[in-house]
C-alpha cells in the first residue's frame, strides 16, 4: 500500500515536470494534510450547520403556531430578516459588527482572545440562515397535517408539545422533505462564505495552497471538481433517500 | 390528475392537506431555479430600519460623553459613497442577468433537442453550474481570465468587474437553463402535436407558439433568480471589486470607529431588501395572476 502510494506521488512529481501540471496537494505531504483539512472542515461546517438549522427550524415552526401573537410576530420577523439580506452581509455584521462587541478573555499565553473564535460567528451565521429557511419549511409541512389526526391525539390525552412531538413532526417531516433536502444542498454550497471571514475550509485551504505554490489553475479546477462532486453526491444520496421516505398515497 | 384530488372528493380519512401539494409544487420549483423562493411583507423593511435605529441609539447613548460626530452624520456623510457603491452592484446584477439570460435560454433549448449529443452535453453544462458554488465560480473566472486581450495589435483591457459580470453569469446561465427547460416541458404535448398537424417545422413549433407561452411561466421565477442574484453581487467585494461591500469596509476603516460597525453593516443590509423588496412583491402578485390551473 505504502509503495503504491509513493509510487502514484512519483508520478504526480513526474507530471509537473514534464508538463507543469503542478498538484502539489497529491505529491506534497504538507499541501496534502492542508487540503484533506480542508475538506473534512467543509463537511464539519456543514454537518454542525445543518443540526442547529434543524433545530433552529423545528423550534421556530414550534413557536409560530404559539397562541401568543408576539411570539409568531418576532419569529417572523427573524424569518424575513434573515431571508431577504445577503448571507455575506449577515456574516461580516455577526463577526465583525456583533463580533467586536463581545467580551475578550486573557488565554493560556497571555493574549487577549474573544469570546467567539471566526468559527463560532461561521457557524451562528450560517445556522441562522439555514434555519430561517427550514422555519418556512416545517411550517408548511406542518399545515399539511390533517386535522383530524391532531385531534384524534388530542382525544388519547396528549397534550400540545406531546402532539408536536410524536405526531404532527414525524408527519410533516416527512412530508417537507424534499424542500429540505434543497436547502440542504443550498447550505453546502454556503459554506464557501465562510472565506470570507478567514474559516480554514476547502477554498480557504486551496486559496492558501495556491499563494504558497503559485498553481492557481490547476487549484482552482480541481476545487470547482471537488465541489461539483460533493454537491453531485449529495443530491443523489438524498433523492434516493427521499424515494425511501415518501409517504404512501401522497404526491406522484 | 393527481392523487390527493382524488381522495379529497370521495372519503372522509384523514388525508393529507392541500398544504402539502402545494409544499411538493414549491420544492419541485425550487430545485428548478437552484435557490429558496423569497417572500416578503412591507413592515419586514421597518423591521430592519429599527433594528438599526435602536442599535445607532445604544451607540450614541454611549457616545453621548465625549464630543463626536454622531453615527447618523457619519452615515450621512458617507451615504454618497455607499450608494455610489450600490448603484454598481445593481449594474453588475443587470449584466450579469442579461448574460446569464441569453447564454442560460439557448442552453435550456438546447436541452429538449432532439440529437442526444447536444442534450447531453447541454444537460451536462446546466448541473454541473448548477451545483458548484457560486463564490467558487466567481474565483475561478477572476483568477484565471486574462485582465486584458489583444485583438488585432489592439489591447481592450478587462476590468475586474466585467470578470465579476461572467463569474456571476455562469450560475445565472444554468438556473436560467432548468427554468426554460422546466417551462417547455410544462407546455401541453397536444400543443406541439396541433402545430405539427397545422405544418409548423420543429424550429417555427418552438420560435412562435412554444417559447411565447413559456415567457409568462418562467417571469416569477426568473425575477425570483435575480433578486437571488442581487443579492450574490455582494460575493464580488470578496474578489476586490469595489462595490458597495468594499466600500463600506474601507468606509469603516477610514474613521476607526468600533461603534460604527453595527450600523455601517446593517446600512448595506437595510440597502439590499429596500431593493429587493419591491421584486419579491411584484413576483408573488405575478405568480398568483399567472397561476397554472391543472
Amino acid at each position: 500500500m505504502e509503495v503504491l502510494l509513493e509510487a502514484v506521488y512519483e508520478w504526480f512529481r513526474w507530471l509537473n515536470q514534464e508538463t507543469g501540471i503542478n498538484l502539489t496537494i497529491v505529491h506534497d505531504s504538507y499541501d496534502r494534510g492542508r487540503m484533506i483539512k480542508g475538506f473534512i472542515n467543509t463537511i464539519w461546517l456543514s454537518v454542525i450547520c445543518l443540526f442547529f438549522s434543524v433545530i433552529i427550524g423545528i423550534v421556530g415552526a414550534w413557536l409560530q403556531r404559539s397562541p401568543l401573537k408576539w411570539t409568531r410576530r418576532i419569529v417572523q420577523g427573524y424569518i424575513q430578516l434573515f431571508r431577504n439580506t445577503p448571507p455575506l452581509v449577515q456574516m461580516y455584521f455577526f463577526f465583525f459588527a456583533l463580533g467586536s462587541m463581545m467580551p475578550r478573555f486573557e488565554n493560556e499565553w497571555g493574549i487577549m482572545e474573544p469570546m467567539l473564535t471566526n468559527w463560532h460567528w461561521a457557524i451562528i451565521s450560517l445556522s441562522f440562515f439555514a434555519g430561517a429557511f427550514n422555519v418556512e419549511i416545517f411550517r408548511s409541512g406542518l399545515e399539511a397535517v390533517p386535522k383530524s389526526t391532531v385531534e384524534a391525539a388530542e382525544s388519547l390525552g396528549l397534550n400540545r408539545l406531546q402532539i408536536y412531538l410524536f405526531v404532527t413532526l414525524p408527519l410533516a417531516f416527512r412530508i417537507c422533505l424534499p424542500a429540505l433536502n434543497n436547502n440542504l444542498v443550498n447550505l453546502v454550497k454556503t459554506t464557501t462564505l465562510a472565506y470570507a471571514i478567514a474559516v480554514p475550509e476547502m477554498l480557504y485551504a486551496a486559496n492558501q495552497i495556491w499563494s504558497d505554490s503559485f498553481n492557481v489553475p490547476e487549484m482552482m479546477t480541481f476545487l470547482l471538481l471537488a465541489y461539483v462532486g460533493l454537491v453531485g453526491m449529495l443530491v443523489w444520496v438524498m433523492n434516493r433517500w427521499e424515494r425511501a421516505m415518501r409517504l404512501p398515497g401522497f404526491g406522484t | 390528475m393527481r392523487t390527493g384530488d382524488r381522495l379529497r372528493g370521495n372519503t372522509d380519512l384523514p388525508v393529507l392537506l392541500p398544504a402539502a401539494e402545494q409544499l411538493r409544487a414549491n420544492a419541485a420549483r425550487e430545485r428548478s431555479i437552484g435557490a429558496p423562493i423569497l417572500r416578503l411583507r412591507a413592515w419586514h423593511g421597518l423591521l430592519i430600519l429599527a433594528i438599526i435605529l435602536l442599535w445607532s441609539g445604544v451607540v450614541l447613548a454611549q457616545d453621548i460623553t465625549v464630543e463626536r460626530e454622531s453615527v447618523l452624520d457619519a452615515l450621512l456623510r458617507w451615504s454618497p459613497v455607499l450608494l455610489t457603491g450600490f448603484a454598481f452592484n445593481i449594474l453588475i446584477s443587470f449584466f450579469a442577468m442579461g448574460l446569464g439570460t441569453v447564454t442560460g435560454t439557448i442552453l435550456g433549448i438546447m436541452q429538449v433537442s432532439l440529437l442526444p449529443p447536444i442534450r447531453g452535453t447541454s444537460w451536462f453544462i446546466t448541473q454541473f453550474f448548477r451545483n458548484a458554488p457560486w463564490l467558487v465560480l466567481l474565483f475561478y473566472v477572476m483568477f484565471l481570465m486574462p485582465f486584458e486581450f489583444e485583438v488585432f495589435g489592439v489591447i481592450i483591457p478587462f476590468p475586474d468587474w466585467i470578470k465579476g459580470v461572467i463569474g456571476l453569469a455562469l450560475p445565472v446561465m444554468a438556473n436560467i437553463s432548468e427554468i426554460v427547460r422546466g417551462a417547455i416541458l410544462s407546455i401541453p404535448t397536444g400543443q406541439w402535436e396541433a402545430a405539427r398537424s397545422l405544418a409548423f417545422s420543429r424550429r417555427q413549433i418552438l420560435a412562435q407558439i412554444i417559447l411565447p407561452q413559456c415567457i409568462k411561466r418562467m417571469l416569477p421565477s426568473w425575477m425570483n433568480l435575480y433578486a437571488i442574484l442581487t443579492m450574490a453581487t455582494v460575493l464580488t467585494s470578496v474578489v476586490g471589486v469595489a462595490e458597495v461591500m468594499t466600500l463600506t469596509q474601507r468606509a469603516l476603516s477610514a474613521e476607526n470607529r468600533p461603534e460604527f460597525l453595527v450600523p455601517f453593516y446593517g446600512s448595506v443590509m437595510l440597502l439590499f431588501f429596500i431593493y429587493c423588496y419591491p421584486i419579491a412583491r411584484f413576483t408573488q402578485k405575478l405568480e398568483l395572476r399567472y397561476a397554472v390551473k391543472d
